[in-house]
């Protein structure tokens, strides 16, 4: 039973982390319809930049989990404005492969500079230490990232699903020339969406690079998950992919209780199986 | 939708397959005619091994050929170097180019057990020889024993036999592994195992993670579970770090399980810092810090990387360079086939600054003393690097296999 609860909160850690990269992918699928292999060369970056302003301008955690998105964000913005854009009109296809190319330069140009080994990043002073739950010992740190997580995920539901802003952002999605006629300026809103979605990874980003060692392959390593969840999911479903991306990590926590060997396949099997029954996903619509 | 759904599962088997294979990138010499003696350095330039072996190794490399006199009779020696990534098939594709094309003459270093198994075939195939530092299978001297391969520095057997005797006997007696999932990893689980057993222990359980994880915590978890005494950590490099790391963080000591690092080199404990790896057990054939001699080397080896001590790994290339050059240049042949120098390396004793007097048994294995260390507190440390306190001397012939349980079919029974 220890061991059961202990796996369920590890598992809810790893979660977190699913949980925000699969809601940037949703979101930037769902507007911009470019399935963004990019985005766990993006997470790289992420926390690549916060290390890198930790080390050479002295930035510390804090003010890194906004400034750092907000770099990486912008240079979202940048690869929009400048590339993708010029892809909408060809068969989404084109942008799968831009951004796949795109991942590979990233993670290339970070293992030229920095090697395939690890940076260490601190935990925050203020995070440091842990409390014992009686059935595990949690470290601060990682309670932190669920709750953290969490909360962006809900304020981004929010913003989406239930704001005027988020209500144009869906309508654009439907139809943008209508959107676009009641006065709305729909590029920028789609570059802002990439430029969100973007930001996202890189908030995991930085929240990862505590936890784990801050290395260019941290991102491809964990997107081919990723990438699962959001297909069980359904394919552009903001709800679904958050949702989704707690319960499979919850999923692979069990998973390491009943049976160790099957918790790396135990995603992927799920995939195979929601697409063979329910080929939209758990909670996307039919096409 | 649905479309895409089908298109992602395979772009992304696409991507599985594209990390393989992105990741050959070499640095070879170009080919040139047999002017000169050719030693290649093959190892983990930049993993999580890049700092027990790594650019270290090449230097020490260099500096036994320095230390030779930089020629054999009239040809210069030269020292080439390539990274392997810790990939069995990058890595014997590099040496089967070194060896057919560039004219290398002798392997060195190779950590990583599973990319030293092929490239320990492969070297008998080519008649070379292949001088091993980095892995620690001892299936390089068993099973898959070689008349080209000259197994240096450690095994599997003496790790298992230095830190986790002394592990059982100080009460240690209930063990779950956390293991790395490849040939180094199996082999020192399955011989920690024995000497675990044979000394009166039990084995609780195992789990295997893969190599280089990025997280411990629910391998941890795990082995927090099964109330062994003691957590086995049969990995090495980075893995142990993140490993000890993680078991510091979620509190593993608190409840009473210990750690034993099976393999734990300096630079490792160097990463940790003496905080959290105080009272660590470790087996080691060297330590920088033991005579005049050792201080010696560390004192010209460290300058040329970043301030490190060397590790035995990077002391093994050293001593195993020189002793080939020394057989090579005793057998006065120019060109001789790899298996007449490995015979040659086995009649003449080895004396070198760092594992003093040994010998080469037929199997391939280099036999001398090891030593059981312990991480000293901080406390007790009087400046950096000074790390470890000797628990015991092992002698060569008790440290490694004896050669009548061995199943290297070049052993006569």
């Amino acid at each position: 039973m220890q061991a059961l609860f202990s796996q369920l909160l590890v598992g809810l850690i790893n979660g977190s982390f699913y949980a925000l990269l699969s809601l940037g992918l949703a979101i930037i699928f769902g507007l911009l319809n470019v399935i963004n292999f990019a985005h766990g060369a993006l997470y790289t970056c992420g926390a690549f930049a916060a290390w890198l302003l930790l080390e050479y301008a002295g930035v510390g955690y804090w003010p890194s989990l906004v400034l750092a998105p907000l770099l990486v964000g912008l240079l979202g913005v940048a690869i929009e404005r400048t590339m993708l854009r010029r892809l909408y009109r060809v068969d989404p296809l084109y942008g799968l492969l831009l951004t796949f190319g795109m991942a590979l330069i990233i993670q290339g140009a970070f293992s030229l500079r920095f090697g395939w080994s690890g940076q260490p990043y601190q935990i925050p002073a203020a995070l440091q230490g842990a409390m014992d739950l009686g059935f595990m010992v949690l470290p601060y740190y990682r309670a932190w990232v669920v709750v953290f997580s969490v909360a962006v995920c809900a304020v981004v539901w929010f913003q989406i699903e239930r704001t005027r802003l988020g209500a144009l952002l869906r309508a654009a999605t439907e139809n943008p020339t209508l959107v676009r006629a009641f006065g709305v300026n729909v590029p920028r809103m789609i570059t802002l969406t990439y430029g969100l979605g973007v930001a996202l990874a890189a908030v995991a980003g930085v929240l990862a690079a505590p936890i784990y060692p801050v290395r260019p392959m941290m991102g491809a390593e964990q997107i081919i998950v990723v990438f699962a969840v959001v297909v069980i999911g359904g394919m552009g479903s903001i709800f679904g992919s958050i949702v989704s991306g707690f319960a499979l990590g919850l999923v692979e926590g069990v998973t390491k209780v009943v049976y160790p060997q099957g918790s790396n396949t135990v995603v992927f099997v799920l995939m195979a199986l929601v697409l063979i029954f329910r080929p939209a996903g758990l909670f996307g619509k039919a096409a | 939708m649905k479309r895409f759904g089908v298109l992602m599962v395979v772009v992304a088997l696409a991507a599985v397959g594209c990390k393989k294979e992105e990741a050959t990138s070499a640095t070879t010499a170009p080919a040139a005619a047999k002017k000169s003696v050719k030693i290649g350095v093959l190892t983990d330039m930049s993993g999580l091994y890049a700092d027990l072996a790594g650019p270290g190794s090449v230097e020490a490399a260099k500096m036994a050929v320095e230390d030779f006199g930089g020629k054999l009779g009239d040809l210069p020696i030269e020292v080439v170097s390539a990274d392997h990534q810790n990939k069995p098939d990058i890595g014997s594709n590099l040496a089967r180019q070194w060896m057919e094309v560039d004219g290398v003459d002798v392997i060195v270093d190779v950590p990583t057990s599973s990319v030293a198994l092929a490239v320990s075939e492969l070297v008998k195939q080519k008649d070379k020889v292949f001088l091993a530092s980095g892995p620690g299978s001892t299936d390089l001297t068993g099973k898959a024993c070689s008349p080209n391969t000259v197994h240096w520095a450690y095994d599997t057997y003496a790790l298992a036999n230095g830190t986790g005797k002394a592990v059982v006997q100080a009460g240690g007696d209930t063990w779950f592994f956390l293991t790395a999932d490849y040939a180094f990893g199996q082999a020192l689980e399955r011989d920690t195992s024995a000497v675990v057993t044979a000394s009166g222990g039990k084995v609780l359980g195992t789990v295997k993670h893969p190599l280089n994880a990025p997280d411990f915590s629910s391998f941890l978890l795990q082995a927090q579970a099964s109330k062994a005494k003691i957590i086995g950590l049969a990995n090495a490099g980075g893995d142990t770090i993140n490993a000890i790391k993680a078991a510091h963080e979620f509190g593993i000591a608190k409840g009473g399980q210990k750690l034993a690092g099976l393999l734990v080199f300096i630079t490792d404990i160097h990463a940790l810092g003496l905080e959290t790896a105080q009272g660590l057990n470790l087996t080691t054939a060297y330590y920088w810090d033991r005579d005049d001699q050792t201080r010696a080397f560390a004192k010209r080896f460290a300058p040329k990387v970043k301030d490190h001590m060397p590790t035995m790994v990077q002391g093994g290339v050293y001593a195993s360079v020189l002793h080939y050059l020394k057989a090579r240049q005793a057998l006065g042949a120019a060109n001789a086939s790899g298996a007449a120098i490995v015979a040659k390396m086995r009649e003449l004793p080895s004396q070198d600054p760092i594992f003093g007097a040994g010998s080469i048994r037929i199997d391939g294995r280099h036999v001398h003393k090891m030593y059981l260390y312990e991480v000293k507190a901080p406390a007790e440390s009087k400046g950096p690097w000074d790390y470890y306190k000797l628990v015991r001397e092992i002698p060569a012939e008790e440290a490694f296999l004896p050669l009548d349980k061995s199943v290297c079919p070049l052993v006569k029974k």
